[in-house]
């Protein structure tokens, strides 16, 4: 897949880091000179809430912040298949994270990508990063962006944040890789 | 100079900084919390003053003692604490005294809700204050529009010695999206010719809004009448999109002006010949411009995030010129390009049904 326009919604509980997830894929975005657009549902972002944000990613102009259907959902807990399965545009493809959900999927006209995340992640690397994992398997997926922007975000921000905050970086380089191949090299069959 | 990601918000902020705004009074209220909280961080490391005051009633009335000096000074809120400001707004209007008011609006009426709504149409237009007066309101629709216009809000508001809002929604103000901060690209006016700056060797003024003497109230509003219409001769702004050969012509201020350009995208590669227009000033409203657009059009169809609060204005500029339908969600629920696609879809049948039988 090489996309050059895509709508992705990205949703999870409160704590799983769905809305940052979005923002470093924003991010990544203007740093290849794209166009994009970041809308969160907002008000009740604490840890356990649900969360969920709306990124456009565009060659051109984004006009609506807000999509009907999108091209992609990466559902990081089963509340989120629940509520975003049917908002998926048809052809379109869902990212699962299988550690988390296990209902069942409904839908014959769009694909499933099952991946366990959270014990992905945690085998990998202490902490782990559940949100920047399934954002790199994403990516790998679409081709909208290079992973190499992603990580180039995270090594910025990095720099603006506390000096323990930014002893993550490695980890969350790691994960966001990881994430990548588990795409490229299929390592998960679905 | 690059574009960056900025939330709606913050970009208000920053740009309120940029444009030289000295003083910032505030009461937080979702959704347009960081708009205080970014003045918080960066205001008194330059030396400025930002102020978390008791409420919003106190900060519009510490904008008016700011502004009477000629300093530029802003107060944000959201709908239910902007309604707590009306009387301020009047008075400022009648004092001729500058300020620039930042209006997120969110769910209503009461305490309402958070989610993003333009119910506050009547409210920044048609006034909660007392007597005749008007605020210059200007309606971003993107981010670089929040940042545009508010460089903008600071210079008409000195200009023409008014308060004007900028009146953005819960959408606009938390979302983000790449834009650029130019520099301030306007040059002020001299405030000291009437600027409460100490009567040291010259006559004292008093800027006030009470006036008691016989007649002098209507000789003073019938001046700031003849100023209004100096704002509408020079500042009324627009977008008009696809509009040339438009038989259905949108009309939506704001983020929902943006949401329409997609369904106009969506309709146009469906062959069907619909348009935008949106109002950048709502006061000054471009009645003129949308009346010329809706000599050409078949119908207009008015979007909003309420029930139906723009639509008498267009219906005012468009005076009968073509028939004017309405569609709208309000507290909360949001217009998706497709909502409008499908509106648009059924009232362009209709439309072309009516040229078949030859009905006009």
């Amino acid at each position: 897949m090489n996309m050059k326009d895509i709508s992705v919604i990205i949703s999870g509980f409160g704590g799983q880091g769905a809305l940052f997830a979005g923002i470093l894929l924003c991010h990544a975005a203007v740093l290849e000179g794209k166009h994009t657009t970041w809308f969160p549902s907002y008000g009740a972002e604490m840890r356990g809430g649900a969360v969920n944000c709306c990124v456009n990613i565009s060659e051109g102009d984004v006009p609506s912040p807000i999509v009907d259907k999108a091209d992609a959902v990466i559902a990081l807990n089963d509340a989120s298949q629940t509520k975003f399965e049917s908002r998926v545009k048809t052809g379109g493809f869902m990212i699962i994270n299988s550690s988390l959900v296990h209902i069942p999927t409904t839908r014959t006209d769009i694909n499933y990508i099952k991946i366990p995340f959270n014990d992905l992640a945690q085998k990998l690397t202490q902490p782990a990063f559940v949100n920047v994992m399934a954002l790199g398997a994403f990516i790998e997926k679409t081709g909208i962006l290079k992973i190499e922007s992603i990580i180039e975000v995270m090594k910025d921000m990095s720099k603006k944040v506390s000096a323990k905050k930014a002893t993550l970086l490695p980890n969350n380089i790691e994960c966001v890789k990881f994430g990548a191949n588990i795409i490229k090299n299929q390592l998960i069959t679905v | 100079m690059a574009k960056e990601l900025v939330k709606g918000n913050e970009a208000i902020a920053k740009a309120a900084i940029k444009a030289g705004c000295q003083c910032y009074f505030g009461y937080p209220i979702t959704p347009q919390s960081e708009i205080g909280e970014y003045m918080g961080a960066h205001l008194p490391d330059m030396g400025r003053v930002f102020i978390t005051a008791e409420s919003e009633l106190a900060s519009i009335n510490m904008v008016i003692g700011a502004g009477t000096t000629g300093t530029k000074a802003m107060t944000s809120s959201s709908s239910c604490g902007i309604a707590l400001m009306q009387e301020a707004f009047s008075a400022m209007c009648c004092a001729e005294v500058p300020g620039v008011i930042v209006s997120v609006m969110r769910g209503g009426p009461g305490l309402g809700n958070i989610a993003p709504a333009q119910a506050d149409y009547f409210q920044a237009l048609k006034g909660g204050g007392n007597g005749d007066y008007h605020l210059i309101v200007l309606s971003p629709s993107t981010v670089q529009e929040a940042i545009d216009l508010t460089y903008r809000a600071f210079h008409l508001a000195l200009k023409y010695r008014n308060p004007v809002m900028l009146l953005a929604d819960g959408m606009l103000g938390q979302m983000m999206e790449p834009a650029e901060f130019g520099e301030y690209p306007y040059k002020d006016p001299d405030v000291t010719e009437w600027a409460l700056n100490g009567a040291n060797n010259r006559k004292p003024r008093n800027i006030v809004s009470l006036h008691m003497p016989e007649g002098e109230m209507e000789i003073l509003t019938n001046k700031l009448f003849e100023k209004y219409e100096r704002v509408a001769k020079e500042e009324t702004t627009y977008e008009s999109y696809m509009t040339a050969d438009a038989k259905l012509v949108l009309t939506a201020f704001g983020t929902v002006g943006r949401i329409a350009k997609s369904a106009v995208q969506k309709a146009r590669k469906e062959g069907m010949k619909v348009g935008l227009f949106r109002p950048i000033t709502l006061f000054p409203f471009p009645e003129k411009q949308l009346n010329e657009v809706a000599q050409n059009a078949e119908m207009i169809l008015d979007l909003e995030l309420n029930k139906g609060q723009m639509l008498l204005d267009v219906r005012s500029a468009v005076f009968g010129a073509c028939p004017v339908e309405f569609f709208g969600r309000t507290a909360g629920g949001l217009l998706t390009p497709d909502m409008m696609f499908e509106k648009i879809q059924e009232l362009y049948k209709k439309l072309e049904h009516k040229t078949e039988a030859g009905v006009r």
